[in-house]
């Protein structure tokens, strides 16, 4: 089978539509470039447009050949950060159509554990975040801000809506530059350049001292354990965390 | 005083409570009400010292009429008293809620006037948060023991869990130490509790409106090392708490020195038992999740756990004759019992060995953590290749995987294994 490289548009439906070509001209997929990110490759390049249609028959084919928790486990893996998703999750895609219901269960093999191992730490990732995202309020908006490793918006989309179903809020992930928004019912999440959050209320920077003070109080001297701390909590969280911030919104010393 | 002091006050007065969990309920937000609960609970931060925050841990006062030696509320000890309104801590809960510092509240509170008028002040505070502001958020809500049933019956209606603290692990030592407080007055309120909890779910069966009562259970917790019950004593009453009174959780506290009270370990050079306190919580789980018996765990002529190594690891030693488990063969139960193989390894080898035959590479990429595990299976009749090691070794090679959490708790012993470790 000729060896091809994909250019595609980034999108889910984009790559799907890619696999979809694959089969069609019989063709297998090695590596996938987005506009995004193109560089040079030893294999002859294919632009593939996003067509829906094709998107839709591949995806719809997935759970009548190998399960319905396949196609979750290919639409989680799109999310994670794990490099060249793409081609692993081509390669899982192979050998399903190959193996059937069984092949999400052949956790030994290299093409289905490599997508396990990365939903699992995007699920990992989503649910520390559930309980670290801090939001403030601004004029009876609450925004807030992440910088997380994976996609964890669609994820977290369905807690934060149903949670906060009567707010408005909007949520900044600052690694892929899109926003979370609700308002009234309606949810998105969209395409953004970058978020400017204005400066703090009078009562919003009383409770974020409020807070800071809880923090601090809630520990026993007699038992501090920073490492434990860190283990459950990694740093790369605390710089969009009220409790680490001044009212300046600087790193706080601890 | 302002709301700031008296935060600082409350939450310092309620920080001993060990237990800060948002478990044991699935509740979605209903249109037009703030707040939902998730079965697993959900950490908002860690604090300095490693534990998890989830929900606003206050007293609603430190104002106590009681009197009990380890406490840091007793009436004796000299501390600022103060008391929240009902109203300053429904406020506090909503903002902190809104802005995702927590999962909800968890009010508790020392003796004001009597159990009686503190469970009404606490009924106040709950009732605006749910009624007024109409918070779907987590509450857990501690019962004062002596407080009239029917006002227990209402804090439980407001609540999504209780809990009545058992203090210490016998009633000589409640006696001694907490003349106030009597073993009936706790456990009347744990069996009300028990029995309000069935009552409302045979009524949910029946009416998908019934009100619910204490939804997420009942907990409670006691404090170690302050007396002196062994560690044997402490998990059989563990395991009656659960057989009884149906609890979610027992949570263990060890002693901070609070208190100078010749009653109690003297505070000078005084170490908290952390690793007790570790060793104690691994032998619930084992309880819980792992169908274990308080009498297997510990035995007679054991009744304190070897510091050195999990209480699992110590279960296998001393039973090498049910060893090594055939992974690819052993049924669920077998495997729970394995050092080093929990529920989750458990579950993914009974899932991977059904689609293809399991090697220990297989092992290894499913996620199973062979440290622990190595040294009592075998994969196809074969051991890990390279793995020789003979039984009487075996806890020293376990005992030096505790090495980090060793270091802390017990220095001067660290060299009781150390000659072992290497080989």
């Amino acid at each position: 089978m000729r060896e091809v490289c994909y250019e595609y548009d980034g999108t889910f439906a984009g790559f799907l539509t890619c696999v979809f070509y694959s089969y069609a001209n019989r063709e297998e997929a090695v590596c996938f470039q987005t506009p995004e990110e193109t560089g040079y490759t030893l294999w002859p390049t294919r632009r593939i447009d996003t067509e829906e249609d094709k998107a839709q028959r591949v995806y719809r084919s997935i759970a009548p050949k190998m399960g319905g928790e396949a196609a979750e486990l290919v639409w989680r893996a799109f999310l994670t950060c794990l490099p060249e998703r793409e081609v692993h999750i081509y390669r899982f895609l192979r050998y399903g159509y190959e193996r059937g219901t069984q092949a999400i269960r052949d956790l030994g093999d290299e093409r289905v554990y490599i997508l396990h191992r990365a939903v699992r730490h995007l699920g990992q990732e989503a649910h520390l975040l559930t309980g670290f995202v801090r939001f403030a309020d601004f004029d009876g908006v609450l925004m807030g801000e992440i910088e997380p490793k994976n996609r964890v918006l669609p994820l977290l989309r369905r807690h934060f809506v149903s949670r906060y179903n009567t707010e408005r809020f909007l949520l900044y992930d600052r690694t892929h530059r899109e926003t979370l928004v609700y308002s009234g019912g309606q949810w998105a999440i969209v395409p953004v350049e970058g978020v400017t959050l204005p400066p703090p209320g009078e009562e919003e920077l009383r409770y974020r001292r409020l807070w800071r003070k809880f923090y601090d109080t809630i520990a026993i001297e007699g038992r501090l354990n920073p490492k434990c701390r860190m283990t459950h909590m990694p740093k790369r969280y605390w710089g969009t965390m009220t409790e680490f911030q001044t009212d300046e919104g600087v790193q706080r010393a601890l | 005083m302002d709301v700031m002091d008296k935060l600082t006050i409350l939450t310092d007065a309620a920080k001993y409570d060990a237990a800060c969990t948002s478990s044991g309920l699935d509740r979605a937000a209903r249109k037009g009400s703030l707040g939902s609960t998730m079965a697993a609970g959900c950490c908002h931060t860690f604090s300095a010292d490693g534990r998890c925050v989830t929900l606003l841990k206050v007293l609603m006062t430190n104002a106590c009429a009681y009197d009990c030696q380890y406490c840091v509320n007793r009436r004796s000890n000299d501390v600022r008293r103060t008391t929240f309104t009902p109203r300053e801590l429904a406020d506090l809960t909503i903002e902190f809620y809104r802005r995702n510092y927590i999962e909800g509240l968890f009010l508790s509170s020392a003796v004001l006037v009597s159990p009686d008028y503190t469970t009404e002040r606490m009924i106040e505070a709950l009732r605006l948060l749910r009624e007024v502001y109409h918070f779907g958020g987590y509450i857990h809500a501690k019962a004062i023991p002596g407080a009239d049933p029917l006002l227990t019956q209402r804090l439980g209606m407001l609540a999504d869990r209780l809990s009545v603290n058992i203090e210490l692990p016998s009633e000589q030592s409640l006696s001694l130490l907490a003349p106030d407080k009597k073993k009936g007055s706790i456990l009347r309120p744990m069996a009300q509790i028990r029995d309000g909890i069935t009552q409302s779910r045979t009524e949910l069966a029946k009416t998908r409106h019934a009100p619910r009562f204490a939804p997420a259970g009942q907990s409670t917790q006691m404090i170690i090392g302050a007396t002196p019950e062994s560690d044997r004593h402490i998990l059989m009453l563990t395991q009656g708490l659960y057989d009884k009174y149906r609890l979610k959780r027992v949570f263990y506290s060890a002693y901070m020195p609070v208190s100078d009270s010749k009653l109690l370990p003297a505070p000078v050079d005084f170490k908290p038992p952390l690793l007790r306190e570790h060793r104690l919580y691994q032998a619930d789980w084992l309880l819980r999740f792992y169908h274990f018996r308080a009498e297997e765990i510990l035995e007679e002529d054991q009744p304190d756990f070897d510091p050195r190594v999990d209480p699992k690891c110590s279960w296998a030693l001393r039973h090498m004759e049910q060893f090594p488990v055939e992974v690819s063969k052993a049924d669920y139960e077998t495997l729970l019992r394995v050092p080093g193989i929990g529920v989750t390894s458990a579950r993914r080898i009974l899932v991977a060995r059904r689609a293809a035959p399991l090697s220990f590479d297989t092992l290894k990429k499913v996620g199973v953590v062979l440290k622990r595990a190595q040294y009592f299976i075998t994969c196809q009749g074969k051991l890990l290749p390279g793995l020789r090691v003979r039984e009487d070794h075996i806890l020293g090679h376990l005992a030096a995987l505790e090495k980090p959490l060793l270091m802390d708790a017990m220095p001067e012993q660290i060299s009781l294994f150390e000659g072992e470790a290497g080989a």
